[in-house]
């Protein structure tokens, strides 16, 4: 490499970085550290005794039925996947077809990515609206219809089902985005090479197109699972509260719950813990995969 | 493209209306709720076309709110708008001075600043919220807007674009100003800022929609009714039991939520897609 021009200055780099670093310390460090020390510690919600308990808090999550952790894991994993898996299908068929050469294709566009404006929250209000089983058009529309009774705040299949459409619905923008770009980038001549040659379109868009996308659709795949892990507790939190009973409630959600409502500040602390080895852990993953990107 | 004949012109077509109806639908239904009385949403099935009360139900939400919110549209969309600017642009600024000392400055302490700051890139609020709250009430920032602005501008996302950005910057510009007599400070004015303005817009999209519609934050830390955001709001309408709910004032404000950022999406479409796509580098 060359030697790059760099300015010399003894203090102005510093006050340069400095706010960056007084935000990252205080806001990021500091809480992280102290999250990873509270989950060391049990503590009496009123602010009175604090005993250092060593791993404890980490063994009653996987122990202790009445937190009943392995569950919240099961349904967060089952969530993300489905959320994950429905938005990205469907946003890779609509790039696909908005991707044709067809009129008025930028219009399109414009009607597929406009929902990444909508809050998450705001997303679970819509579709609760929908769904609520006293004014809600769809549900009214399922019981008089067919004779479905929608009850997601008794049923959990359907709370599981109500929770994944909203979050899925509000993600299909995002992809959509990254899949159309990805699309617009496979070059043509391929594509007309393999129609040449007698390439119907499924086996030219399985051949040649879906390949072609996979660093897309890989770093969608870590982006949504993410998503479905992370960002949806809004949608929890207004559409279910996690129930019924605890059959939506995803670890995030958990974690909120057992720290805001239930004040057990060690069992909380424990959890985002785990949590933010998982998201380390995906982060990893995605970079290593960057990486060897760069090299083929 | 390779295919012609009709029938193959014409499916993505019928495709795509399809999902512009799906993905449409909630809304419209929003709409029509919001111009409807309480008593024709509850009478199942309400009306599927627009009633006329839609002025006096936005009048309503907009000057006065639900009853017993004790917060009016305005005032939580104004608390929004705080919220997405401070930060929009505190990220943007306090990005663009720390890629700035990255890229163009040799000190020693670059590599130590550059993984500090890289390392909150891994870690979303949402998993460290229990002590990131202790932190803002510790500072007595409960229910105030540098509380709801400042742990929010820490990730490290914009670093990185801008940094990306200045590191394509070709070196000679930095070195002939400096000849010409110009403080790095002078540099970074009139001639970095000026060539950045591309990528500051689509972080502005970026940023802006990511406040807008923060939920978890504010609900954690705003418990006085004057530093509701909007979210919050419609959270707090939302709580009860479905026959006191005010849904026609809950949808007014559920369509109000959405209007900003929609605007800023679909206007700065080109800005928001570039925004979106540069930072998965």
């Amino acid at each position: 490499m060359v030697q790059q021009y760099e300015f010399k200055a003894k203090w102005l780099p510093y006050l340069l970085v400095l706010p960056q670093m007084v935000i990252v310390f205080v806001f990021f460090f500091w809480p992280s550290l102290q999250g990873l020390w509270q989950s060391f510690f049990l503590q009496d919600p009123f602010g009175g005794q604090v005993i250092f308990v060593g791993l404890e808090n980490y063994v009653r999550l996987f122990t202790d039925p009445a937190y009943s952790y392995g569950e919240s894991f099961a349904v967060s994993v089952a969530f993300a996947v489905c959320v994950a898996g429905l938005s990205m299908i469907l946003a890779l068929f609509l790039a696909t077809q908005t991707n044709k050469k067809i009129r008025f294709a930028s219009f399109y566009k414009t009607m597929m990515i406009w929902p990444y404006a909508v809050a998450t929250m705001v997303a679970g209000v819509l579709w609760l609206f929908m769904f609520n089983p006293n004014v809600g058009v769809v549900a009214w529309f399922l019981k008089n219809r067919f004779g479905i009774e929608w009850q997601h705040l008794l049923n959990s299949g359907q709370a599981f089902l109500l929770v994944t459409l909203a979050a899925s619905w509000k993600q299909i923008s995002y992809n959509f985005v990254f899949f159309l770009a990805g699309l617009q980038s496979v070059p043509v001549d391929f594509i007309e090479a393999a129609a040449i040659d007698g390439a119907g379109p499924m086996r030219r868009f399985w051949k040649i197109i879906f390949p072609l996308l996979s660093p897309t659709t890989f770093y969608l795949l870590v982006m949504n699972l993410v998503y479905g892990f992370f960002e949806t507790f809004p949608i929890i939190h207004q559409v279910t509260a996690g129930g019924p009973g605890k059959s939506t409630s995803i670890l995030v959600y958990k974690v909120w719950r057992d720290g805001v409502i239930n004040l057990d500040l060690g069992g909380s602390s424990a959890q985002s813990v785990i949590l933010m080895i998982m998201v380390i852990g995906l982060t990893v993953v995605q970079f290593r995969f960057i990486e060897r990107r760069v090299h083929y | 493209m390779t295919e012609h004949n009709r029938l193959r012109r014409f499916t993505p077509h019928l495709y795509l209306w399809i999902a512009i109806v799906i993905l449409l639908f909630p809304i419209i239904l929003v709409f029509i709720a919001s111009s409807h009385t309480s008593a024709e949403i509850l009478a199942a099935p309400m009306p599927m076309r627009p009633g006329s009360h839609l002025v006096e139900n936005y009048t309503r939400a907009i000057l006065e709110g639900n009853k017993n919110l004790g917060a009016s549209a305005l005032t939580m969309m104004k608390n929004s708008l705080i919220m997405a600017l401070g930060i929009a642009i505190g990220k943007i600024v306090v990005s663009l001075l720390a890629a700035y000392a990255i890229v163009f400055f040799k000190f020693p302490l670059r590599n130590f600043c550059f993984w500090a700051i890289f390392i909150t890139l891994m870690l979303p609020v949402e998993v460290r919220i229990m002590p990131t709250y202790k932190v803002i009430s510790d500072l007595g920032l409960l229910n105030s807007y540098a509380g709801l602005i400042l742990p929010m501008i820490v990730s490290a996302t914009a670093v990185f674009l801008f940094r990306q950005f200045f590191m394509q910057i070709p070196r000679e510009i930095a070195e002939a100003s400096q000849i010409d007599g110009a403080s790095p400070m002078q540099f970074f004015w009139s001639i970095l800022l000026p060539m950045t303005r591309t990528p500051i817009a689509a972080m502005f999209v970026i940023q802006f929609i990511y406040g807008w519609n923060q939920y978890l934050w504010p609900l954690l830390i705003t418990t006085k009714q004057e530093y509701y955001t909007i979210l919050i709001g419609i959270n707090r309408m939302l709580a009860g039991a479905d026959v006191v709910i005010e849904w026609q004032i809950v949808m007014a404000t559920t369509l109000l939520a959405m209007i900003p950022p929609a605007l800023i999406v679909v206007v700065m479409q080109k800005q928001f897609i570039a925004g979106m796509t540069d930072t998965e580098k």
